[in-house]
């Protein structure tokens, strides 16, 4: 899942989970399997977190982060 | 002479609307769509001997509209947008710095069947990155000409200018589907079984690809049970190959990526990049928690102190507007019209303008220069406890300055529900205009004391307890329209976080200019027939006998008096006294009588009730209403040591050893001020965009309820002590 990438780690992107619309609005944002995307934190409260993928940066809430499911999980 | 209309299309933080301002220049109107609060955004620009319509369309991601905006674009595109027709040619605006997931749209609209042109913006941001384009290549992969431009420096305006008018062929689609797919678009568009609008290869691409079938609405087409068994049997037909859920991203992605490693050489070793540092700063637990502190300090410093002056220098002009018509005018009903009613409600309008810019010119500011998405960012975990987002922050906070440009502020929330509920609670935040009221009260009713060894006072505290009150109020009530009303499921948080870059000047202050336009045009005109209202109850009847009886009445004390300067202020004592026996006999005054059985559960008097009820337009009246009703006459503020005075020392009719304003009166008519919705201004604004007189209505029902049983609570509770 994407959230286990540590600060700085880089994952590529296996799966996204979901039969909704949420999914589409992930994957139209570039989470599409076989991108590789990068941690580059969290907010001060823990939640929600900050990737960067394809030269822009995407902040997902830990809820829509755990619908990515990259490869090695 | 040809007349083309052309929409400008593009994805969020592109710079599109420095583009629109490029080639629009002056010649722009910016209102709004029918119906709903989306900006719209049209100009005319004459290129040779063409004259353009340019629709500066409000930015998306995708052709798959999730929110009011994005399905205003995507009708806009289809021409079934009231109020637009359908354009000839569509400019789609591209972050040359973010190419790729730009790209994704571009990819769509290419599919419409219209003449496209791409403009590349941001050419330099990627310069920086050590991105390099191969534009001709881009070009040739999308079939359609691609311009780079900058448009703050007016870079490559020109040459897009002629793009935009040279002959060109319609765009066709450049990412391939599987055959399978292909064969049922075609079947689909060509057969009678789609409504006769979606008859269109485009059309029915999009209702095979977009399960949420929204695009049929969008364009204005009913699916009728034949239409939805024809548009199941082909997806059917297509899942025996691929599911179709996720196949469009999936698909295009790849035809992107593919295209993008061709055509973009990145830089050999990417080392983080002054934008990445700035970015990293700015969202960092420590150092972004305490830029953003620093800044929403700013923020809400410049929309409570630095539009004072402004605001004083407004209500000056008015005072003195006030008095100079007022000695042109014989006293009488038109007088007091023109001055009291007229000029004072203009003024009540337009002393709102300057926290209104100021407000918009910073939130313009952050937003072009990428910092609002940080602010909702670093806010998100706090807002999501009452199931709203980050983006629910800045409107809030504005709020403590002035609910008006705060609601105006919750645009930026997307998704509907979200945005009702800031909407709905926005007023309870303790706004600017409530400080007079509790400045008067505390310094009149409450004791200096000192508590915890004189390191906090009891006034300050109580000061400060108003508006804990208000955000205290605003979480439950929040809470409690998400888990009812306005239930939902919770909608997703994905947000870019755009590169930082300096915004420009010009389109920052016409954003604020047109806010604040629209406020004096659309909700000035109902405030001010409101106020006049107001004056209307509060000035008749007006019978003059009242003042002749009150005349002869003082007459034997003028007599006694030889002294110039005794008999001016008896003057004074008596003019006072006039008005507060015109008030009192008034339509309002009888009201405040009427109604005095209802507010002395709350400890209030009738005169109370007057105030309180003359301040529903604006509360901050409630200060010069007591001053009348106390004999003061109505030029009186919140320092006035006589007002303070009087408060203090004022006591309940035909007893004169029971005292009006006790501590407990003090706390709950403050109380009352800080949940009661008593600001017309707030509630039109409020129904100007929620497009319904509904949601104003709910408000001043809910907060006047919760006013008053809260007041009725913390005076019962603290008459016991």
């Amino acid at each position: 899942m994407l959230t286990r990438l540590a600060r700085g780690e880089t994952g590529r992107i296996k799966e996204v989970l979901g039969e909704d619309s949420i999914t589409i609005q992930l994957m139209e944002m570039g989470l599409v399997p076989g991108i590789d995307i990068r941690r580059v934190g969290s907010a001060p409260l823990g939640d929600p977190l900050e990737f960067e993928l394809l030269g822009f940066r995407l902040s997902l809430r830990r809820r829509e982060s755990e619908r990515i499911i990259l490869f090695d999980d | 002479m040809n007349q083309l209309t052309i929409a400008l299309v593009g994805n969020p933080n592109t710079g599109k609307s420095s583009l629109f301002n490029a080639l629009a220049g002056l010649h722009q109107q910016v209102g709004n769509y029918p119906g709903v609060t989306v900006e719209k955004k049209v100009g005319q620009v004459q290129i040779e001997d063409t004259s353009l319509v340019l629709i500066d369309v409000p930015g998306t991601y995708s052709l798959v509209a999730n929110s009011p905006d994005e399905q205003v674009a995507v009708s806009v595109l289809l021409g079934s947008q009231p109020g637009t027709t359908r354009p000839d040619r569509i400019l789609c605006v591209v972050d040359a710095s973010n190419l790729a997931r730009n790209l994704y749209l571009v990819t769509q609209v290419l599919e419409m069947g219209l003449p496209v042109i791409v403009a590349l913006t941001m050419v330099d941001v990627a310069e920086q990155r050590g991105l390099e384009i191969d534009i001709a290549g881009l070009s040739e992969a999308l079939g359609v000409p691609v311009v780079a431009t900058q448009p703050n420096r007016k870079k490559g305006i020109a040459p897009l200018k002629e793009a935009l008018v040279a002959d060109l062929p319609d765009a066709v689609g450049v990412v391939a589907f599987s055959d399978l797919l292909e064969q049922q678009v075609e079947q689909l568009a060509s057969g009678e079984k789609l409504p006769a609008p979606l008859q269109d290869p485009f059309l029915a691409r999009r209702l095979l690809l977009d399960a949420s079938g929204s695009i049929a609405e969008l364009a204005g087409a009913e699916m009728d049970e034949d239409a939805r068994r024809a548009l199941e049997d082909a997806r059917e037909r297509i899942e025996a190959e691929n599911p179709v859920h996720g196949l469009e991203p999936v698909v295009r992605y790849g035809w992107i990526k593919q295209v993008v490693d061709r055509l973009v050489a990145m830089p050999e070793a990417a080392g983080e990049t002054s934008q990445g540092r700035l970015d990293r700063l700015l969202t960092h637990r420590i150092s972004g928690t305490l830029i953003f502190i620093v800044m929403m300090g700013l923020l809400f410093q410049a929309v409570f102190s630095w539009a004072l002056p402004m605001m004083e220098v407004i209500d000056g002009s008015f005072a003195w507007l006030g008095s100079t018509v007022g000695n042109w005018i014989p006293p009488g009903a038109l007088h007091s019209l023109v001055v009291d009613g007229v000029i004072a409600g203009v003024g009540s309008v337009v002393i709102f303008l300057p926290q209104i810019i100021i407000l918009f010119f910073f939130i313009s500011w952050l937003e072009g220069c990428g910092y609002m998405a940080r602010a909702a960012y670093l806010m998100d975990r706090l807002m999501a406890g009452v199931g709203l987002s980050g983006r629910s922050f800045i409107p809030l906070l504005s709020s403590f300055a002035c609910a008006i440009p705060g609601i105006m502020a919750a645009r930026v929330i997307k998704n509907p529900r979200d945005r009702l509920t800031t909407i709905l609670v926005a007023p309870l935040m303790s706004c600017s205009a409530r400080l007079p009221v509790y400045v008067l009260l505390t310094a009149a009713c409450i004791p200096d004391q000192r508590l915890l060894g004189g390191w906090l006072g009891l006034q300050g505290l109580v000061l400060f307890s108003m508006y804990v009150l208000g955000v205290v109020v605003a979480i439950i009530v929040a809470f409690i329209l998400k888990t009812t009303l306005l239930k939902g499921p919770t909608p997703p948080f994905i947000m870019e976080l755009p590169g930082f870059k300096l915004p420009s000047l010009v389109v920052v202050s016409r954003r604020m200019l047109s806010q604040g336009w629209d406020f004096v045009r659309q909700a000035g005109t109902l405030i001010f027939a409101v106020t006049v209202l107001v004056w209307a109850a509060g000035y008749f009847p007006h019978d003059p006998q009242l003042e002749a009886q009150l005349r002869e009445s003082y007459q034997q004390r003028f007599d006694q008096l030889a002294d110039e300067g005794e008999r001016a202020e008896l003057q004074a004592e008596l003019d006072a006294a006039v008005s507060g026996e015109y008030l009192r006999n008034s339509v309002l005054g009888k009201m405040g009588q009427t109604i005095e059985p209802f507010v002395q559960p709350l400890g209030w008097d009738w005169k109370i009730g007057i105030s309180v009820i003359a301040s529903f337009p604006a509360r901050e009246v409630v200060i010069g209403t007591m001053g009348v009703i106390y004999n003061l006459g109505g030029d009186t503020d919140e320092e006035s040591a006589t007002l303070r005075d009087h408060v203090r020392t004022a006591h309940w009719d035909g007893e004169p050893d029971r005292k009006v304003f006790t501590i407990p009166v003090a706390l709950s008519m403050m109380v009352f001020f800080a949940l009661c919705a008593q600001c017309a201004s707030t509630l039109v604004v409020m129904k100007r965009e929620t497009q319904s007189w509904r949601w104003p209505l709910f408000t001043f029902v809910y907060m006047t309820g919760i006013a008053y049983l809260a007041a009725m609570l913390i005076y019962q509770l603290a008459s016991r002590f």
